[in-house]
């Protein structure tokens, strides 16, 4: 190496150091140390007025019998495992059906994203609780033809559904990230596949689909990561409380009320790590199992 | 022909039904309350701004309050994350030097790392400062860099851009900076403009963090203010919620009409929402 490269190298390391100024600063204060400090909190009794007592692992034990974090666990979960993929899989019908030389697409893809852009403010939240309240637009749809509807959000085996209908309404982002997928798949594979005999459903399952293992997979983790946090549309729809009968108490939920309404914050922060450690182990199986289904072109 | 006229038939009926709510709202807003309950139709019998004057001062400050103070918060976040971002950006996709895989696998493992595990003791922190009710929480971590799908998104755009750009501003003498500057932040306009828009689009929905810090009535955003219109909810009232969802939604659905082409090649490249 000349001594003047090395120079433009020295010069690149010291800029490099100007240039991360804000993130390293963000990096320490508002990630790393707040992420080792609920790591102790998780491990103390805080209320935040008086000092942080150690308590070992109480908080964690305090779980094991908590019936409102199971609840939560539960709530969770079953909606993740429902919406996610009923979600992806409208989002994948849809880019399908958009695909190819259809006309309107722009329109299409502008009317399925809007609900998208929109679905996670507290206004939508709000327009929720009013279509699927007692006198909302569901139940008087349902009059009209006869039926007397449920009350959809005083019911605990129905106030999850409208929570989950509200996560599938949203299907239009990862529309919009499938379509770009279809896009990448080159037309000399489907020529390719109709020369040898290929049908349409055979193109689907020998090129669509394998082409398009990578984008499924990427919207999955993106996905499932954001359905672990929901927070808003819980919140609005159960007036901050997660029932009826803690049927609408997510887990982020349960986490703030703990937190910021009981101000017990050594559990909250335990509970916080709990989720942390979930999300990653989930990240961690979906990647370990992506080996066995999704397919990169060059392996 | 058929099949495809079939097909559009099949898409618009389904489209009609997913707009249907959105429609609904709009249409509630501006019908007498007592209707709104009764009559589910979109055609309205009466048409009214009840409900606008009546929501925009049911709380004891009226919502152009809330209005400027989401406006505040948003723009300045939106102006925290084009000067951090773009700034960590630059170094982790073009500068050489020694922690730099490092850091660009921080940046990246952080996306997943869920807030809830980060938001108590920042919460601590910031109250500690004598900061609650005031929007240096909102703020601060966003001129730090924090958000790192925009650190994400503009790195891989500046890898797109040809290196024999910034090699000739360097062999005409111009350091990283001027560079930076001069070179590669005017080239980089559709990453800040993606970047502008989800900025603007989640700061103005967020909920979460301006619900935890901002507690006294003068200092709520709207979606705070929404809220706690939420915890008065009376028979009457559905109207004024109705009026003043449909307003808050007003600066994204023209965002959406006039960035639209910004915001499906924004998340088709990263899977931002």
């Amino acid at each position: 190496m000349t001594s003047r490269s090395k120079f433009y190298l020295n010069r690149q390391g010291r800029a490099a150091h100007v240039f991360l100024i804000p993130w390293q600063l963000g990096f320490l204060l508002i990630t790393a140390v707040p992420l080792l400090a609920s790591l102790y909190l998780a491990f103390t009794n805080y209320d935040i007025l008086n000092p942080p007592e150690w308590t070992g692992l109480e908080n964690f034990q305090r779980m094991i019998h908590d019936d409102q974090f199971w609840a939560s666990v539960r709530v969770t979960l079953i909606y993740v495992l429902v919406s996610v993929p009923l979600q992806l899989a409208f989002a994948l019908l849809l880019a399908l059906i958009l695909d190819r030389g259809l006309s309107g697409l722009a329109f299409y893809r502008s009317a399925f994203y809007l609900p998208s852009l929109l679905g996670s403010s507290v206004a939508i939240a709000i327009l929720w609780r009013e279509i699927f309240g007692d006198d909302g637009l569901i139940n008087k749809g349902l009059a009209l033809i006869g039926i007397h509807g449920e009350s959809w959000l005083q019911n605990p085996r129905t106030a999850l559904a409208t929570l989950i209908v509200l996560n599938v309404w949203t299907f239009g982002s990862p529309m919009v990230i499938f379509l770009a997928g279809l896009r990448q798949i080159p037309d000399e594979l489907y020529e390719a596949a109709r020369v040898d005999g290929a049908g349409v459903w055979r193109q689907f399952t020998h090129v669509t689909v394998p082409l398009l293992t990578p984008i499924i997979f990427f919207n999955l983790i993106l996905q499932t990561i954001g359905a672990f946090q929901t927070f808003t549309q819980a919140h609005i729809v159960s007036g901050g409380t997660g029932g009826p009968a803690n049927s609408t108490l997510f887990y982020t939920l349960y986490v703030y009320q703990q937190g910021f309404v009981a101000f017990d914050m050594g559990y909250a922060s335990a509970l916080a790590w709990v989720l942390m450690v979930a999300i990653a182990v989930v990240t961690a199986l979906h990647f370990l199992v992506s080996k066995y289904w999704v397919f990169y072109g060059d392996s | 022909m058929e099949r495809s006229v079939l097909k559009h038939t099949g898409l618009l009926v389904f489209v009609a039904f997913m707009i249907y709510p959105l429609v609904w709202m709009v249409v509630s807003a501006f019908k007498p309350p007592e209707q709104i309950l009764t009559e589910p139709g979109i055609i309205p019998s009466d048409l009214t701004f009840e409900n606008f004057k009546d929501g925009w001062h049911a709380l004891n400050r009226p919502f152009s309050v809330f209005f400027v103070n989401s406006l505040i918060v948003t723009l300045a976040s939106i102006a925290g994350n084009l000067f951090s971002c773009s700034l960590t950006a630059y170094a982790l996709a073009r500068l050489q030097f020694r922690m730099r895989k490092v850091y660009f696998a921080i940046t990246l493992a952080s996306v997943m790392l869920p807030f809830h595990v980060l938001v108590i003791p920042q919460y601590i922190f910031f109250s500690q400062l004598g900061l609650v009710n005031t929007y240096w929480p909102l703020l601060i971590p966003k001129f730090l860099a924090t958000d790192a799908f925009f650190v994400f998104l503009m790195v891989q755009f500046i890898r797109t851009l040809p290196r024999e750009l910034d090699r000739a501003a360097w062999i005409d003498g111009a350091g990283p900076f001027l560079t930076f500057w001069y070179v590669v932040l005017p080239l980089m306009r559709p990453a800040l403009v993606t970047t502008t828009i989800f900025t603007f689009i989640w700061t103005w929905n967020d909920f979460f963090v301006p619900l935890i810090y901002l507690t006294r009535t003068q200092a709520f955003t709207v979606p705070v203010a929404l809220n706690s219109m939420v915890d008065s909810e009376t028979q009457s009232g559905v109207g004024m919620l109705f009026a003043m969802s449909l307003l808050s939604l007003v600066p994204i659905l023209i965002f959406f009409a006039v960035a639209q082409k910004y915001l499906i090649r924004g998340i088709a490249t990263t899977g931002l929402k």
